[in-house]
């Protein structure tokens, strides 16, 4: 298990390259000027070529790339923002407790409603709370995020003046971003249970085990439920991952200030050196939530844990 | 049939059906017999007969919907199992009545280990400690011929052969006094079946319990059983010791499922299949089910169901012509 975990950190080291080439050259073709960007309006030719020439922007793009390779994996410094000097890999540090925190919270909301949901329909299959549930399910995934999000701070900050509408001071404030994060992400959580749990009652050791005389709830807990864990994983994971980038609505509409902030500001004024650091960053982190959901795969099936000592085994 | 004193194990008049988009089906229609203490029935037929879902309903694990048991009696140590509450009847499930599914491939949680599969039906019927129970499942291990040691390992790392002794050992964990055994070698190689057979009547004997045995293979009847029914769509269609179903065979059906073995002496004649496919359980014939194959087939067969006739001692049929049906067999 241990060499399989190490190959696959190894396997991410081509994956982050690839990233980073991508956005490198993303940035690079995109049109305009970063000198033009850091330097006033009225900066003379001069000042614009002194510029260029001083961060480095007149070298030819393989030089330029391998320089930034060098210092982002090497040296771990992803430069710094053209805007207002700071160092990239310092803000992003800084901003991703934040981020991690209403991850975290959302995904375990999206879990608590999502699991149970998706169970109680396919137990219930056919039947009203099925069909009620799935009803749920289609009308919060149909809702656009950040109108959701608005709805939640007009009527529990605006209206009844209970929370805070943004800000993160308080625990109160992540409430109302992870809450509307979480019922998004619930919905198709419920339905990848319910289909999965579908496939899995009907199987013959579901049989067995109310043959054993076990009851039922710990049959559809116990036996089935662990069955069409798979799927689910690797659906929180994603979720995971997706989240630890940044929300990037949920933390506009709530003013949280997360990587999602970051990148949106970031893009918006063409601040490359933080657009690119934190994309790869984000990239890290969503390779990291998949080796997580692979290492979790093992305890919810021992068949793959077998699976992957065999293969680390062939090409390790 | 004549009303006798309860019987230690009886069901009376079972049906079942299911309801497949919006339709009503009788897959199991009248279903009678008994069954003593110690004894071992046959119910023999073709797939889709019904023998499984009459097992089924023995332990109402039948899945609902669709199917669902529509009347009839099962009596069972002096208790009516269709009307028991589901608390209580999960006490028996698994204790008193436990069930060999017919396909060890899949009857087994590939989630988890075999010995906490075989523990957990330890631990939920006996007072035991899970320390207990696990030393139960590994002496169960041993006793159906897989070394204990294997206790923690998964579905997956067993053969097919292995898989059913682990199904084997987690039906008789807890002593059952019945039985009940769907195809318990259908999945298996020759060699291996009758290991599990030997097994089987061995563990039997031992744990003094009596067995329902579900199968196709006559071969194995012969060996097994005592008493035998001849379930065809539904219904018994013969029913008595197994001397009566193979020297004194009286139902025209049972004739054919014979008649469809290669024998070992005489002539190397072709096989006789059944000519005709079961019937389907959405359009049963009107009158003896059996009659759109029947090779003594009369006019009167395709408008009445003939009802099961008593013929002598323990032996009954569902035919009118069985006479007819021995005088050719002679």
């Amino acid at each position: 298990m241990g060499r399989y975990i190490i190959k696959r950190i190894l396997w991410m080291i081509p994956v982050l390259l690839g990233v980073s080439f991508l956005v490198f050259s993303l940035m690079y073709f995109t049109p305009g000027d970063p000198a033009a960007i850091i330097l006033e309006v009225e900066a003379t030719p001069a000042q614009m070529e002194a510029c260029r020439e001083e961060m480095g922007l007149n070298k030819p793009f393989f030089e330029r790339y391998i320089t930034y390779i060098y210092q982002a994996f090497v040296k771990f410094d992803l430069g710094t923002s053209y805007i207002n000097g700071r160092p990239v890999m310092t803000e992003l540090l800084q901003r991703f407790p934040y981020t991690f925190r209403v991850a975290g919270i959302s995904v375990l909301v999206a879990v608590a409603i999502g699991i149970p949901l998706g169970v109680m329909a396919a137990v219930n299959q056919y039947t009203w709370k099925d069909h009620l549930s799935m009803l749920a399910a289609l009308f919060s995934m149909s809702m656009p995020n950040f109108w959701f999000a608005l709805m939640l701070v007009l009527f529990f900050s605006l209206k009844l003046g209970w929370l805070p509408a943004t800000g993160i001071g308080h625990w109160t404030c992540y409430l109302l971003p992870c809450f509307s994060i979480g019922v998004h992400s619930a919905a198709g959580l419920a339905r990848q249970t319910r289909s999965g749990m579908l496939e899995v009652i009907r199987q013959d050791y579901i049989v067995t085990a109310r043959a054993k005389g076990q009851r039922e709830s710990k049959v559809i807990f116990g036996h089935a439920l662990k069955n069409a864990m798979i799927p689910i994983i690797t659906q929180v994971g994603t979720m995971l991952g997706r989240q630890m980038g940044g929300a990037i609505i949920a933390e506009s509409v709530f003013s949280i200030p997360g990587i999602g902030s970051y990148m949106s500001t970031a893009i918006k004024s063409r601040d490359y050196p933080v657009v690119q650091g934190g994309v790869l960053f984000v990239a890290v982190i969503f390779a990291l939530s998949m080796l997580l959901v692979d290492i979790l795969y093992t305890y919810a099936d021992p068949r793959m844990k077998s699976r992957y000592e065999s293969s680390a085994k062939k090409q390790g | 049939m004549d009303h006798q004193p309860r019987k230690w194990m009886e069901v009376k008049d079972l049906a079942v059906e299911y309801t497949v988009e919006g339709d009503r089906v009788h897959a199991v229609n009248q279903v009678s017999f008994s069954l003593d203490r110690g004894q071992t029935l046959g119910l023999v037929g073709e797939t889709g007969a019904g023998k499984t879902t009459i097992a089924k309903s023995i332990l109402r694990i039948l899945p609902d919907p669709p199917a669902r048991i529509c009347g009839g009696e099962i009596y069972f140590e002096g208790e009516e199992l269709l009307t028991l509450p589901e608390k209580k009847m999960r006490t028996i499930r698994g204790n008193k009545i436990s069930m060999i599914f017919q396909d060890p491939m899949t009857a087994l949680n590939p989630v988890y280990t075999v010995g906490s599969q075989i523990a957990e039906v330890v631990a939920l019927h006996q007072k035991v400690t899970g320390r207990e129970a696990q030393m139960e499942a590994v002496r169960m291990l041993e006793k159906v011929g897989i070394d204990g040691e294997r206790f923690g390992e998964y579905p997956h790392q067993f053969s097919g052969g292995m898989k059913q002794r682990v199904v084997i050992a987690m039906a008789l964990a807890c002593g059952p006094k019945l039985l009940l055994a769907d195809e318990p070698t259908t999945a298996l190689d020759v060699t291996i079946q009758a290991q599990v057979l030997d097994m089987m009547n061995q563990l039997k004997e031992e744990f003094g319990t009596s067995m329902i045995l579900i199968t196709h293979d006559l071969g194995i009847v012969a060996e097994m059983c005592d008493q035998v029914a001849v379930v065809y769509a539904g219904q018994i269609v013969e029913m008595g010791t197994a001397e009566d179903i193979f020297d004194r065979t009286a139902h025209p059906y049972t004739e054919g499922l014979f008649n469809s073995l290669p024998r070992v002496e005489g002539s190397k004649k072709r096989l006789t299949p059944i000519g005709g496919m079961p019937p389907n359980p959405m359009e049963l014939p009107k009158g003896c089910a059996f009659s759109p194959r029947c090779p003594y087939a009369a006019k009167k067969c395709a408008e009445q169901c003939p009802g099961l006739r008593h013929l002598e001692g323990g032996h009954y049929s569902r035919c009118i012509k069985e006479n007819v049906v021995r005088r050719e067999k002679r």
